[in-house]
Protein backbone atom coordinates (compact mmCIF):
# COMPACT_ATOMS: atom_id res chain seq x y z
CA UNK A 1 0.00 0.00 0.00
CA UNK A 2 1.46 3.34 -1.05
CA UNK A 3 0.07 6.87 -1.13
CA UNK A 4 0.34 8.97 -4.27
CA UNK A 5 2.01 12.40 -4.42
CA UNK A 6 -1.24 14.36 -4.07
CA UNK A 7 -2.31 12.45 -0.97
CA UNK A 8 1.14 12.98 0.54
CA UNK A 9 0.99 16.71 -0.28
CA UNK A 10 -2.35 17.12 1.52
CA UNK A 11 -1.08 14.99 4.41
CA UNK A 12 2.20 16.87 4.81
CA UNK A 13 0.72 20.33 4.13
CA UNK A 14 -2.89 20.07 5.22
CA UNK A 15 -5.11 23.03 4.29
CA UNK A 16 -7.56 24.65 6.71
CA UNK A 17 -6.53 22.96 9.94
CA UNK A 18 -8.22 24.19 13.09
CA UNK A 19 -11.54 25.25 14.58
CA UNK A 20 -13.56 28.48 14.87
CA UNK A 21 -14.47 29.73 18.33
CA UNK A 22 -17.68 31.01 16.72
CA UNK A 23 -18.42 28.26 14.22
CA UNK A 24 -21.88 28.22 12.66
CA UNK A 25 -21.90 24.46 12.38
CA UNK A 26 -19.72 21.66 13.75
CA UNK A 27 -19.80 18.00 12.76
CA UNK A 28 -17.77 15.23 14.30
CA UNK A 29 -17.87 11.70 12.92
CA UNK A 30 -16.02 8.42 13.34
CA UNK A 31 -14.84 6.69 16.47
CA UNK A 32 -11.50 5.67 17.87
CA UNK A 33 -12.18 1.94 17.49
CA UNK A 34 -12.42 2.48 13.74
CA UNK A 35 -9.24 4.48 13.69
CA UNK A 36 -10.42 7.91 12.57
CA UNK A 37 -12.26 10.89 14.00
CA UNK A 38 -12.98 13.87 11.81
CA UNK A 39 -14.29 17.22 13.04
CA UNK A 40 -15.47 19.83 10.52
CA UNK A 41 -16.32 23.40 11.49
CA UNK A 42 -18.06 25.71 9.03
CA UNK A 43 -18.92 29.40 8.79
CA UNK A 44 -22.02 30.15 6.73
CA UNK A 45 -23.22 33.43 5.17
CA UNK A 46 -26.30 33.58 2.95
CA UNK A 47 -26.39 29.83 2.54
CA UNK A 48 -22.75 29.74 1.43
CA UNK A 49 -19.89 28.05 3.28
CA UNK A 50 -17.55 31.01 3.53
CA UNK A 51 -14.94 29.27 5.63
CA UNK A 52 -14.19 25.78 6.87
CA UNK A 53 -11.65 24.19 9.17
CA UNK A 54 -10.98 20.63 10.26
CA UNK A 55 -9.33 18.60 12.96
CA UNK A 56 -8.62 14.94 12.38
CA UNK A 57 -7.37 12.04 14.44
CA UNK A 58 -6.32 9.45 11.95
CA UNK A 59 -4.01 8.05 9.35
CA UNK A 60 -2.42 9.77 6.36
CA UNK A 61 -5.47 9.22 4.17
CA UNK A 62 -7.82 10.58 6.83
CA UNK A 63 -5.82 13.80 7.12
CA UNK A 64 -5.48 14.15 3.33
CA UNK A 65 -9.20 13.61 2.66
CA UNK A 66 -10.12 16.10 5.40
CA UNK A 67 -7.79 18.66 3.88
CA UNK A 68 -8.94 18.34 0.28
CA UNK A 69 -12.62 18.22 1.16
CA UNK A 70 -12.34 21.56 2.99
CA UNK A 71 -10.94 23.02 -0.26
CA UNK A 72 -13.76 21.43 -2.24
CA UNK A 73 -16.61 22.92 -0.19
CA UNK A 74 -15.22 26.36 0.57
CA UNK A 75 -17.32 28.96 -1.28
CA UNK A 76 -20.00 26.41 -2.13
CA UNK A 77 -23.67 26.67 -1.19
CA UNK A 78 -24.93 24.22 1.42
CA UNK A 79 -26.77 22.27 -1.27
CA UNK A 80 -23.66 22.05 -3.42
CA UNK A 81 -21.58 20.94 -0.44
CA UNK A 82 -24.09 18.23 0.39
CA UNK A 83 -23.71 16.83 -3.11
CA UNK A 84 -20.02 16.12 -2.52
CA UNK A 85 -19.51 12.38 -2.65
CA UNK A 86 -16.75 10.31 -1.17
CA UNK A 87 -15.93 9.19 -4.69
CA UNK A 88 -15.35 12.81 -5.76
CA UNK A 89 -13.09 13.36 -2.73
CA UNK A 90 -11.05 10.27 -3.57
CA UNK A 91 -10.85 11.27 -7.24
CA UNK A 92 -9.68 14.77 -6.32
CA UNK A 93 -6.78 13.09 -4.51
CA UNK A 94 -5.95 11.08 -7.65
CA UNK A 95 -7.15 7.97 -5.87
CA UNK A 96 -6.74 6.28 -2.50
CA UNK A 97 -5.50 2.76 -1.68
CA UNK A 98 -8.57 0.46 -1.51
CA UNK A 99 -8.13 -0.14 2.23
CA UNK A 100 -8.34 3.63 2.78
CA UNK A 101 -11.54 4.38 0.88
CA UNK A 102 -13.45 4.54 4.15
CA UNK A 103 -11.57 7.74 4.97
CA UNK A 104 -13.25 9.52 2.07
CA UNK A 105 -16.63 8.35 3.36
CA UNK A 106 -15.77 9.90 6.69
CA UNK A 107 -15.01 13.27 5.05
CA UNK A 108 -18.37 13.25 3.27
CA UNK A 109 -20.12 12.43 6.53
CA UNK A 110 -18.27 15.10 8.49
CA UNK A 111 -19.41 17.79 6.04
CA UNK A 112 -22.97 16.51 6.22
CA UNK A 113 -22.85 16.50 10.02
CA UNK A 114 -21.56 20.09 10.11
CA UNK A 115 -24.32 21.28 7.79
CA UNK A 116 -26.90 19.35 9.80
CA UNK A 117 -25.65 21.07 12.95
CA UNK A 118 -25.83 24.48 11.27
CA UNK A 119 -29.43 23.86 10.13
CA UNK A 120 -30.47 22.68 13.57
CA UNK A 121 -29.05 25.82 15.15
CA UNK A 122 -30.61 28.20 12.62
CA UNK A 123 -33.90 26.56 11.68
CA UNK A 124 -34.41 24.22 14.61
CA UNK A 125 -34.59 21.40 12.15
CA UNK A 126 -31.73 19.29 10.79
CA UNK A 127 -31.34 17.60 7.44
CA UNK A 128 -34.49 15.76 6.44
CA UNK A 129 -32.87 12.67 5.22
CA UNK A 130 -29.28 11.94 5.99
CA UNK A 131 -27.34 9.98 3.46
CA UNK A 132 -26.77 6.59 4.92
CA UNK A 133 -23.38 5.03 4.88
CA UNK A 134 -22.89 1.60 6.30
CA UNK A 135 -19.32 2.49 7.12
CA UNK A 136 -19.30 0.24 10.10
CA UNK A 137 -19.39 -2.58 7.61
CA UNK A 138 -16.36 -1.14 5.88
CA UNK A 139 -14.66 -1.42 9.19
CA UNK A 140 -15.53 -5.02 9.61
CA UNK A 141 -17.26 -4.88 12.95
CA UNK B 1 19.41 11.97 2.62
CA UNK B 2 19.34 10.66 6.17
CA UNK B 3 18.57 6.97 6.37
CA UNK B 4 17.85 5.61 9.80
CA UNK B 5 16.41 2.13 10.01
CA UNK B 6 14.54 1.32 13.20
CA UNK B 7 12.22 -1.30 11.76
CA UNK B 8 14.31 -4.39 12.46
CA UNK B 9 11.19 -6.28 13.60
CA UNK B 10 10.10 -6.22 9.95
CA UNK B 11 13.45 -7.55 8.80
CA UNK B 12 17.08 -6.87 9.60
CA UNK B 13 19.73 -5.55 7.21
CA UNK B 14 22.10 -8.33 6.14
CA UNK B 15 25.42 -8.45 7.95
CA UNK B 16 28.31 -7.79 5.52
CA UNK B 17 29.93 -11.08 6.57
CA UNK B 18 26.69 -12.88 5.70
CA UNK B 19 26.70 -11.33 2.23
CA UNK B 20 30.35 -12.27 1.86
CA UNK B 21 29.63 -15.89 2.80
CA UNK B 22 26.78 -16.07 0.31
CA UNK B 23 28.50 -14.46 -2.66
CA UNK B 24 30.52 -17.46 -3.92
CA UNK B 25 27.33 -19.53 -4.03
CA UNK B 26 25.77 -17.25 -6.60
CA UNK B 27 28.35 -18.51 -9.08
CA UNK B 28 29.52 -21.85 -7.68
CA UNK B 29 26.51 -23.01 -5.76
CA UNK B 30 24.47 -24.33 -8.63
CA UNK B 31 25.05 -27.99 -7.77
CA UNK B 32 22.00 -29.92 -6.65
CA UNK B 33 22.76 -31.25 -3.18
CA UNK B 34 20.88 -34.46 -3.99
CA UNK B 35 23.47 -35.40 -6.63
CA UNK B 36 26.50 -37.59 -5.96
CA UNK B 37 28.97 -35.74 -8.18
CA UNK B 38 31.39 -33.09 -6.95
CA UNK B 39 28.99 -30.20 -7.63
CA UNK B 40 26.25 -31.92 -5.65
CA UNK B 41 28.68 -32.79 -2.87
CA UNK B 42 29.93 -29.26 -2.44
CA UNK B 43 26.37 -27.92 -2.24
CA UNK B 44 25.44 -30.67 0.18
CA UNK B 45 28.48 -29.90 2.34
CA UNK B 46 27.53 -26.22 2.46
CA UNK B 47 24.02 -27.06 3.63
CA UNK B 48 25.27 -29.46 6.28
CA UNK B 49 27.64 -26.83 7.56
CA UNK B 50 24.82 -24.26 7.75
CA UNK B 51 22.62 -26.83 9.48
CA UNK B 52 25.30 -27.19 12.14
CA UNK B 53 25.56 -23.41 12.57
CA UNK B 54 21.80 -22.97 12.99
CA UNK B 55 21.59 -25.95 15.35
CA UNK B 56 24.41 -24.53 17.44
CA UNK B 57 22.59 -21.19 17.82
CA UNK B 58 19.76 -22.84 19.74
CA UNK B 59 21.77 -25.73 21.21
CA UNK B 60 20.07 -28.34 19.05
CA UNK B 61 21.47 -31.25 17.03
CA UNK B 62 22.03 -30.64 13.31
CA UNK B 63 19.57 -33.41 12.39
CA UNK B 64 16.88 -31.49 14.28
CA UNK B 65 17.02 -28.54 11.87
CA UNK B 66 14.81 -28.48 8.76
CA UNK B 67 15.33 -25.58 6.38
CA UNK B 68 12.24 -23.84 5.02
CA UNK B 69 11.47 -20.72 2.99
CA UNK B 70 10.43 -18.49 5.91
CA UNK B 71 9.19 -18.24 9.47
CA UNK B 72 5.68 -18.35 8.03
CA UNK B 73 6.34 -21.67 6.33
CA UNK B 74 7.89 -23.03 9.51
CA UNK B 75 4.78 -22.09 11.50
CA UNK B 76 2.41 -23.58 8.92
CA UNK B 77 4.54 -26.71 8.68
CA UNK B 78 4.75 -27.18 12.45
CA UNK B 79 1.07 -26.66 13.16
CA UNK B 80 -0.37 -28.63 10.27
CA UNK B 81 2.37 -31.24 10.13
CA UNK B 82 2.39 -32.03 13.84
CA UNK B 83 -1.39 -32.27 14.11
CA UNK B 84 -1.60 -34.49 11.04
CA UNK B 85 1.05 -36.83 12.44
CA UNK B 86 -0.48 -36.96 15.90
CA UNK B 87 -4.20 -37.31 15.19
CA UNK B 88 -4.52 -39.90 17.92
CA UNK B 89 -3.58 -37.35 20.57
CA UNK B 90 -6.73 -35.36 19.80
CA UNK B 91 -7.96 -32.29 17.97
CA UNK B 92 -7.54 -29.58 20.60
CA UNK B 93 -4.92 -26.85 20.26
CA UNK B 94 -3.97 -24.20 22.83
CA UNK B 95 -2.50 -20.92 21.68
CA UNK B 96 -2.48 -17.26 22.75
CA UNK B 97 -4.38 -14.20 21.55
CA UNK B 98 -1.16 -12.44 20.57
CA UNK B 99 0.30 -14.86 18.04
CA UNK B 100 1.52 -13.76 14.62
CA UNK B 101 -0.86 -14.14 11.67
CA UNK B 102 1.27 -17.01 10.39
CA UNK B 103 0.08 -18.95 13.44
CA UNK B 104 -3.42 -17.52 13.81
CA UNK B 105 -4.46 -18.01 10.19
CA UNK B 106 -3.33 -21.66 9.87
CA UNK B 107 -5.18 -22.25 13.15
CA UNK B 108 -8.31 -20.71 11.63
CA UNK B 109 -8.03 -23.20 8.77
CA UNK B 110 -7.55 -26.03 11.24
CA UNK B 111 -10.62 -24.86 13.12
CA UNK B 112 -12.65 -25.12 9.92
CA UNK B 113 -11.42 -28.66 9.41
CA UNK B 114 -12.66 -29.79 12.81
CA UNK B 115 -10.02 -28.74 15.32
CA UNK B 116 -10.86 -26.96 18.51
CA UNK B 117 -8.71 -23.96 19.42
CA UNK B 118 -8.33 -22.27 22.80
CA UNK B 119 -6.95 -18.73 22.61
CA UNK B 120 -5.41 -17.87 25.96
CA UNK B 121 -5.54 -14.26 27.13
CA UNK B 122 -2.44 -12.33 28.20
CA UNK B 123 -1.89 -9.89 31.05
CA UNK B 124 -1.30 -6.15 30.57
CA UNK B 125 2.33 -6.86 29.69
CA UNK B 126 1.39 -9.39 27.05
CA UNK B 127 2.41 -12.39 29.19
CA UNK B 128 0.75 -15.76 28.98
CA UNK B 129 0.17 -17.31 32.40
CA UNK B 130 1.58 -20.88 32.48
CA UNK B 131 -1.23 -21.84 34.89
CA UNK B 132 -3.72 -20.94 32.17
CA UNK B 133 -1.93 -23.36 29.85
CA UNK B 134 -2.10 -26.06 32.49
CA UNK B 135 -5.81 -25.48 33.11
CA UNK B 136 -6.65 -25.44 29.41
CA UNK B 137 -5.06 -28.83 28.71
CA UNK B 138 -7.64 -31.61 28.40
CA UNK B 139 -7.60 -35.21 27.22
CA UNK B 140 -8.08 -34.15 23.59
CA UNK B 141 -5.26 -31.58 23.62
CA UNK B 142 -2.65 -32.42 21.00
CA UNK B 143 -0.61 -29.25 20.78
CA UNK B 144 0.30 -26.04 22.58
CA UNK B 145 1.63 -23.23 20.38
CA UNK B 146 2.83 -20.13 22.23
CA UNK B 147 5.28 -17.68 20.75
CA UNK B 148 8.76 -17.32 22.26
CA UNK B 149 8.66 -13.53 22.14
CA UNK B 150 6.24 -11.09 20.61
CA UNK B 151 7.79 -8.98 17.87
CA UNK B 152 5.21 -6.23 18.21
CA UNK B 153 5.50 -5.48 21.93
CA UNK B 154 8.72 -7.34 22.76
CA UNK B 155 7.44 -9.46 25.65
CA UNK B 156 9.25 -12.78 26.17
CA UNK B 157 6.88 -15.60 27.12
CA UNK B 158 7.54 -18.13 29.93
CA UNK B 159 8.91 -20.92 27.70
CA UNK B 160 10.53 -22.97 30.42
CA UNK B 161 7.39 -23.15 32.56
CA UNK B 162 5.17 -24.02 29.61
CA UNK B 163 7.67 -26.66 28.49
CA UNK B 164 7.56 -28.32 31.91
CA UNK B 165 3.76 -28.46 31.77
CA UNK B 166 3.48 -29.81 28.21
CA UNK B 167 6.15 -32.44 28.90
CA UNK B 168 4.38 -33.60 32.04
CA UNK B 169 1.02 -33.74 30.26
CA UNK B 170 2.40 -35.44 27.16
CA UNK B 171 1.28 -32.62 24.86
CA UNK B 172 3.35 -31.31 21.95
CA UNK B 173 4.82 -27.82 22.35
CA UNK B 174 5.52 -25.60 19.34
CA UNK B 175 6.84 -22.06 19.62
CA UNK B 176 7.03 -19.32 17.02
CA UNK B 177 10.50 -18.03 17.85
CA UNK B 178 10.86 -15.87 14.75
CA UNK B 179 11.22 -12.62 16.72
CA UNK B 180 13.42 -14.21 19.37
CA UNK B 181 15.92 -16.39 17.52
CA UNK B 182 19.34 -14.80 17.17
CA UNK B 183 18.29 -11.84 19.32
CA UNK B 184 18.17 -13.51 22.72
CA UNK B 185 19.76 -16.78 23.92
CA UNK B 186 17.68 -19.88 23.18
CA UNK B 187 18.60 -23.30 24.51
CA UNK B 188 16.35 -26.18 23.48
CA UNK B 189 18.55 -28.58 25.44
CA UNK B 190 17.42 -26.91 28.66
CA UNK B 191 13.85 -25.97 27.74
CA UNK B 192 11.44 -28.65 26.62
CA UNK B 193 10.26 -27.47 23.20
CA UNK B 194 9.21 -29.95 20.51
CA UNK B 195 9.18 -27.57 17.55
CA UNK B 196 10.53 -24.05 17.10
CA UNK B 197 10.14 -21.73 14.09
CA UNK B 198 12.80 -19.26 13.02
CA UNK B 199 13.58 -16.87 10.20
CA UNK B 200 17.01 -15.74 8.98
CA UNK B 201 16.14 -12.12 8.26
CA UNK B 202 15.32 -11.50 11.90
CA UNK B 203 19.01 -11.87 12.80
CA UNK B 204 20.96 -10.25 9.97
CA UNK B 205 20.50 -13.12 7.54
CA UNK B 206 18.78 -13.00 4.15
CA UNK B 207 15.02 -12.98 3.61
CA UNK B 208 13.42 -16.03 2.01
CA UNK B 209 14.95 -18.63 4.30
CA UNK B 210 13.83 -20.00 7.63
CA UNK B 211 14.06 -23.18 9.62
CA UNK B 212 12.06 -25.42 11.86
CA UNK B 213 13.70 -27.10 14.81
CA UNK B 214 12.03 -30.44 15.44
CA UNK B 215 13.02 -32.38 18.53
CA UNK B 216 14.60 -35.73 17.71
CA UNK B 217 11.97 -38.47 17.63
CA UNK B 218 8.98 -36.13 17.12
CA UNK B 219 6.99 -37.17 14.07
CA UNK B 220 5.74 -34.66 11.54
CA UNK B 221 3.93 -34.98 8.22
CA UNK B 222 5.59 -33.09 5.35
CA UNK B 223 3.96 -29.85 4.30
CA UNK B 224 5.79 -29.71 0.98
CA UNK B 225 5.68 -33.08 -0.73
CA UNK B 226 8.04 -34.24 -3.45
CA UNK B 227 11.62 -35.41 -3.14
CA UNK B 228 13.46 -36.56 -0.05
CA UNK B 229 15.26 -33.32 0.77
CA UNK B 230 15.65 -32.39 4.45
CA UNK B 231 15.35 -35.99 5.54
CA UNK B 232 12.10 -36.42 3.61
CA UNK B 233 10.44 -33.78 5.75
CA UNK B 234 10.56 -30.83 3.37
CA UNK B 235 10.69 -31.48 -0.34
CA UNK B 236 12.12 -29.09 -2.90
CA UNK B 237 15.63 -28.28 -4.06
CA UNK B 238 17.30 -26.36 -1.28
CA UNK B 239 17.82 -22.60 -1.42
CA UNK B 240 21.57 -23.05 -1.02
CA UNK B 241 22.52 -19.37 -1.17
CA UNK B 242 19.92 -18.47 1.44
CA UNK B 243 20.75 -21.41 3.67
CA UNK B 244 24.46 -20.55 3.63
CA UNK B 245 23.50 -16.98 4.62
CA UNK B 246 21.29 -18.21 7.44
CA UNK B 247 24.09 -20.41 8.72
CA UNK B 248 26.59 -17.56 8.76
CA UNK B 249 24.06 -15.24 10.39
CA UNK B 250 23.43 -17.86 13.08
CA UNK B 251 27.17 -18.28 13.73
CA UNK B 252 27.64 -14.51 14.08
CA UNK B 253 24.55 -14.08 16.26
CA UNK B 254 25.76 -16.74 18.67
CA UNK B 255 29.33 -15.40 18.79
CA UNK B 256 28.24 -11.80 19.32
CA UNK B 257 25.05 -12.39 21.31
CA UNK B 258 26.00 -10.64 24.55
CA UNK B 259 27.65 -7.61 22.99
CA UNK B 260 24.80 -7.18 20.51
CA UNK B 261 22.17 -7.42 23.24
CA UNK B 262 24.02 -4.90 25.40
CA UNK B 263 24.46 -2.45 22.57
CA UNK B 264 20.90 -2.62 21.26
CA UNK B 265 19.35 -2.54 24.71
CA UNK B 266 21.45 0.45 25.72
CA UNK B 267 20.36 2.39 22.61
CA UNK B 268 16.75 1.36 23.13
CA UNK B 269 16.89 2.61 26.73
CA UNK B 270 18.33 5.95 25.61
CA UNK B 271 15.53 6.32 23.09
CA UNK B 272 12.88 5.31 25.61
CA UNK B 273 14.17 7.67 28.30
CA UNK B 274 14.44 10.54 25.82
CA UNK B 275 10.90 10.04 24.56
CA UNK B 276 9.47 9.74 28.06
CA UNK B 277 11.28 12.91 29.10
CA UNK B 278 10.28 15.00 26.09
CA UNK B 279 6.82 13.79 25.13
CA UNK B 280 3.95 13.69 27.62
CA UNK B 281 1.13 11.12 27.42
CA UNK B 282 3.25 8.29 26.06
CA UNK B 283 2.84 4.72 27.28
CA UNK B 284 5.27 1.82 26.81
CA UNK B 285 3.80 -1.47 25.61
CA UNK B 286 5.00 -4.89 26.70
CA UNK B 287 6.85 -6.16 29.72
CA UNK B 288 9.06 -3.60 31.52
CA UNK B 289 12.09 -5.89 31.79
CA UNK B 290 11.39 -9.30 30.29
CA UNK B 291 11.52 -8.21 26.67
CA UNK B 292 13.45 -8.27 23.40
CA UNK B 293 16.44 -5.92 23.68
CA UNK B 294 15.70 -3.77 20.60
CA UNK B 295 11.93 -3.48 20.93
CA UNK B 296 10.38 -0.16 21.91
CA UNK B 297 6.63 -0.19 21.37
CA UNK B 298 4.77 2.94 22.41
CA UNK B 299 1.24 4.25 22.46
CA UNK B 300 1.30 7.98 21.78
CA UNK B 301 -1.97 9.36 23.07
CA UNK B 302 -4.31 11.57 20.97
CA UNK B 303 -2.70 10.74 17.62
CA UNK B 304 -2.59 7.88 15.18
CA UNK B 305 0.48 5.76 14.49
CA UNK B 306 0.54 5.80 10.71
CA UNK B 307 0.71 9.61 10.64
CA UNK B 308 3.76 9.46 12.89
CA UNK B 309 5.33 6.83 10.64
CA UNK B 310 4.77 8.98 7.52
CA UNK B 311 6.20 12.16 9.07
CA UNK B 312 9.22 10.28 10.43
CA UNK B 313 9.74 8.75 6.99
CA UNK B 314 9.94 12.27 5.54
CA UNK B 315 12.83 12.83 7.95
CA UNK B 316 14.53 9.61 6.81
CA UNK B 317 13.52 7.52 9.81
CA UNK B 318 11.87 4.13 9.20
CA UNK B 319 9.62 2.63 11.88
CA UNK B 320 6.42 0.56 12.05
CA UNK B 321 2.99 1.54 13.23
CA UNK B 322 0.79 -1.01 14.87
CA UNK B 323 -2.31 0.98 14.15
CA UNK B 324 -5.51 0.08 12.38
CA UNK B 325 -4.42 1.51 9.11
CA UNK B 326 -1.56 -0.91 8.60
CA UNK B 327 -3.84 -3.89 8.46
CA UNK B 328 -6.65 -4.59 6.07
CA UNK B 329 -9.08 -5.13 8.90
CA UNK B 330 -8.64 -1.47 9.94
CA UNK B 331 -8.80 -2.53 13.54
CA UNK B 332 -6.12 -1.80 16.05
CA UNK B 333 -3.48 -4.49 16.44
CA UNK B 334 -4.86 -7.64 18.05
CA UNK B 335 -1.71 -7.79 20.16
CA UNK B 336 -2.08 -4.32 21.66
CA UNK B 337 -5.82 -4.86 22.17
CA UNK B 338 -5.15 -8.17 23.96
CA UNK B 339 -3.06 -6.31 26.53
CA UNK B 340 -6.16 -4.31 27.41
CA UNK B 341 -5.14 -0.95 25.92
CA UNK B 342 -8.06 1.39 25.17
CA UNK B 343 -9.09 1.44 21.49
CA UNK B 344 -8.21 5.10 20.85
CA UNK B 345 -4.86 4.79 22.58
CA UNK B 346 -4.10 1.60 20.64
CA UNK B 347 -4.43 3.57 17.38
CA UNK B 348 -1.42 5.58 18.48
CA UNK B 349 0.91 2.61 18.54
CA UNK B 350 4.34 3.00 17.02
CA UNK B 351 7.15 0.47 17.05
CA UNK B 352 10.82 1.38 17.08
CA UNK B 353 12.78 -1.84 16.66
CA UNK B 354 16.47 -1.12 16.99
CA UNK B 355 19.21 -3.27 15.57
CA UNK B 356 22.93 -3.80 15.63
CA UNK B 357 23.53 -1.15 12.96
CA UNK B 358 21.95 1.67 14.97
CA UNK B 359 24.11 4.26 16.72
CA UNK B 360 23.78 6.90 19.44
CA UNK B 361 23.61 9.50 16.68
CA UNK B 362 20.57 7.72 15.27
CA UNK B 363 18.88 7.90 18.67
CA UNK B 364 19.72 11.60 19.04
CA UNK B 365 18.35 12.33 15.60
CA UNK B 366 15.08 10.55 16.34
CA UNK B 367 14.78 12.37 19.67
CA UNK B 368 15.21 15.65 17.85
CA UNK B 369 12.63 14.90 15.11
CA UNK B 370 9.92 13.03 16.98
CA UNK B 371 8.61 15.58 19.54
CA UNK B 372 7.66 18.30 16.99
CA UNK B 373 5.92 15.69 14.83
CA UNK B 374 3.88 14.49 17.78
CA UNK B 375 3.03 18.07 18.76
CA UNK B 376 1.98 18.96 15.21
CA UNK B 377 -0.30 15.92 14.94
CA UNK B 378 -1.76 16.63 18.37
CA UNK B 379 -2.57 20.20 17.32
CA UNK B 380 -4.48 18.63 14.43
CA UNK B 381 -6.31 16.10 16.61
CA UNK B 382 -9.86 16.71 17.89
CA UNK B 383 -9.11 14.34 20.78
CA UNK B 384 -6.26 16.56 21.98
CA UNK B 385 -8.31 19.79 21.96
CA UNK B 386 -11.17 18.08 23.80
CA UNK B 387 -8.77 16.88 26.46
CA UNK B 388 -7.53 20.40 27.19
Amino acid sequence: MQYNAKVMDHFANPRNVGEFPDADGVGEVGNPACGDIMKMSIKVRDNVIVDVKFKTFGCGAAIATSSISTEMIKGKTLDEALKLTNKAVAEALDGLPPAKMHCSVLAEEAIEAAIDDYLRKTTGKGLEKKKHHAHDEHHGH
Amino acid sequence: MTKIYMDNASGTPMHPKVTEAMLPFFTEGFGNPSNLHQFGRSASDAIQSARGQVAHLIHAKPAEIIFTSSGTESNNFALKGLLAAHKKKGNHIITSQIEHFSVLNPLKSLEKSGHEITYLPVDKYGMVNPDDVKKAIKTTTALVSIMYANGEIGTIEPMKEIGVITKEKGVLFHTDAVAATGNIPIDVSGVHIDALSMSANQFSGPPGVGALYLREGVRILPFMEGGVQEGGRRAGTENIIGIVGMGKAAELALAEMTQRMDKVQNLKNQLRDGIEKNIPHVYINGHPTNRLPGNLSLCIEYIEGESVLLFLDMQGIAISSGSACTSRSLKASHVIMATGVDAALAQGTVLFSLGIDNSEDDVKYVLEKLPPIVERLRQMSPLYSQKK
